[in-house]
């Protein structure tokens, strides 16, 4: 995982705080001020593919078995996902529950 | 050779401005710095001056104008006054946390209202934390030369900021004035072809200005804070260039018979010459009067300034612009705070002079040491006062 944000001295910023690597912004850590956080019943889960389709962020990406996980480097805990799940599959969670 | 001329000085400083080599230009005409974005707009018009001149739509659009142009690479240049400073305000501040080596020659004039078209120093104050480099000058002559100063400092690549130079409106800028007006072999030799750090390029894509979250903000910030007060050995070797070069030695704060002064002036602008001439009468009626000019606004020049005044009874700051209720104007706040932070102490009263183009006289240079004296001697509070506003 790259080096994140947070930890810069601001003698390690580029002049102007430009970003000289194209296509970087995969690297923002978006999902560090959740206080909610999704969770997936895969029995309820019927793999339609809305909660990927639906998340404003990079948070669901497809598993071997079909099935969207949630990659929470960048869920801002936003919880569209669990309003559009068809399944009602998806409950969102108090972080730190 | 430098050749003299009698030249209007926005006219000079246009032919100045268009010696540079500069590649855009992005300007909305503004009482009183018109004639200054004309004159280029003339020069490039008339194939004088192969630029790229950009008539936009008001101030904000020059200014965002000219963070594009100065990001892709091109040596850039504007000119605004008052009200159009304040509608580019917000870009000013952006152009200065990307680092944008821009030059830009503002006419001083009021802030309305009431509506006022002539010369005090709102608009610098108003901009004044915007980040930029920010020179003052005193006459003609001095104009053009910062803008060459202007333009070396801005984009050496130990700076890379936006860079100011304040010349009083109508005062300055519509005076027909004697100058020296370099040669193109003495610009190109002054300042060498711009070479930018970082531009935006399609074969090697960068991203400027990007989000800067509360975690990065911070330290952004004290990086530029870094940044503006590096600048300033910068800004005195090319003044030391520029002297060896043409002859002309600037300072950040320069003086005037200070030398044993008790009562000193603290002036910014081309008021300073008025100042001196009083300064004059009073040294010939052998009062012990100095002046010190501030000439370098932005770094704020605190040692050299501390260095002029130590040793002095009485100050008399002026302001020519209020800070309401702020206790004293702009620059007289940070001169006390300067004098405090290095534990000097003179009787210090400040004159809001000037304001709108009211003129101020060598008899009211007289009248402010005269009046601060006596506050002094009398153990007053120390305070300020509209100068000659009528009860």
């Amino acid at each position: 995982m790259p080096k994140e944000v947070g930890s810069f001295s601001w003698k390690e910023l580029e002049l102007g705080c430009a970003l000289l690597e194209p296509g970087s912004a995969g690297q923002l850590k978006t999902g560090d001020w959740r206080s909610m956080r999704p969770v997936t019943d895969l029995e309820k889960c019927v793999k339609c593919a809305r909660c990927y389709v639906f998340c404003p962020d990079m948070v669901y990406s497809q598993n071997e078995e079909g099935f969207y996980i949630q990659n929470y480097y960048y869920c801002k805990g936003c919880g569209i996902c669990a309003t559009e799940c068809p399944a009602d599959a998806i409950t969102m969670v108090e972080e730190g529950d | 050779m430098s050749k003299r001329v009698g030249m209007e000085v926005s006219i000079a400083a246009a032919e100045v401005v268009g010696m540079t080599n500069v590649d855009v230009i992005a300007a909305y005409p503004i009482t009183p710095q018109t004639h200054i974005v004309e004159h280029l707009s003339e020069l490039v018009a008339d194939g004088q001056l192969d630029a790229e001149f950009v008539p936009v739509e008001s101030e904000h659009s020059a200014m965002s104008t000219c963070v594009g142009s100065s990001a892709a690479g091109a040596r850039t240049f504007t000119s605004t006054s008052s009200q159009g400073y304040a509608l580019m305000s917000e870009i000013c501040y952006i152009a200065a946390a990307l680092r944008l080596p821009i030059v830009m020659a503002v006419a001083n004039r009021a802030i309305s209202g009431p509506i006022n078209i002539w010369n005090d120093h709102a608009d610098m104050m108003m901009s004044r934390d915007t980040g930029w480099v920010q020179t003052v000058a005193e006459n003609g002559q001095e104009v053009i030369d910062l803008l060459l100063h202007a333009f070396r400092v801005a984009e050496d690549h130990r700076v890379l900021l936006p860079t100011i130079v304040n010349l009083d409106g109508f005062t300055l800028s519509h005076m027909i004035e004697p100058m020296f007006l370099p040669e193109q072999a003495e610009v190109d030799r002054y300042l060498p072809p711009y070479v930018p750090k970082l531009r935006l390029d399609p074969a090697k894509p960068i991203t400027m200005g990007p989000v800067g979250m509360p975690d990065v903000y911070t330290e952004a910030r004290k990086a530029q804070d870094e940044a503006l007060k590096a600048s300033k050995p910068v800004i005195l070797e090319a003044w030391k260039e520029f002297a060896d070069q043409f002859g002309r030695q600037y300072h950040p704060v320069e003086t005037y018979q200070t030398e044993g002064a008790e009562h000193l002036l603290l002036t910014m602008g081309s008021i300073s010459e008025t100042a001196m001439t009083a300064v004059d009468a009073m040294r010939a009626a052998g009062k012990k009067v100095g002046l010190a000019r501030i000439r370098l606004w932005r770094p704020f020049p605190a040692d050299e300034l501390l260095a002029a005044v130590r040793g002095a009874k009485t100050l008399s700051v002026i302001d020519r612009a209020p800070a309401f209720s702020g206790g004293c104007g702009p620059v007289c706040c940070e001169v006390k705070s300067m004098l405090f932070d290095g534990g000097c102490s003179p009787y210090v009263w400040n004159y809001l002079a000037g304001l709108g183009g009211r003129d101020v006289t060598v008899e009211d240079f007289a009248d402010m040491v005269a009046k601060t004296s006596a506050c002094a001697d009398r153990g007053e509070p120390m305070g300020y006062e509209f100068l000659n506003a009528r009860e």
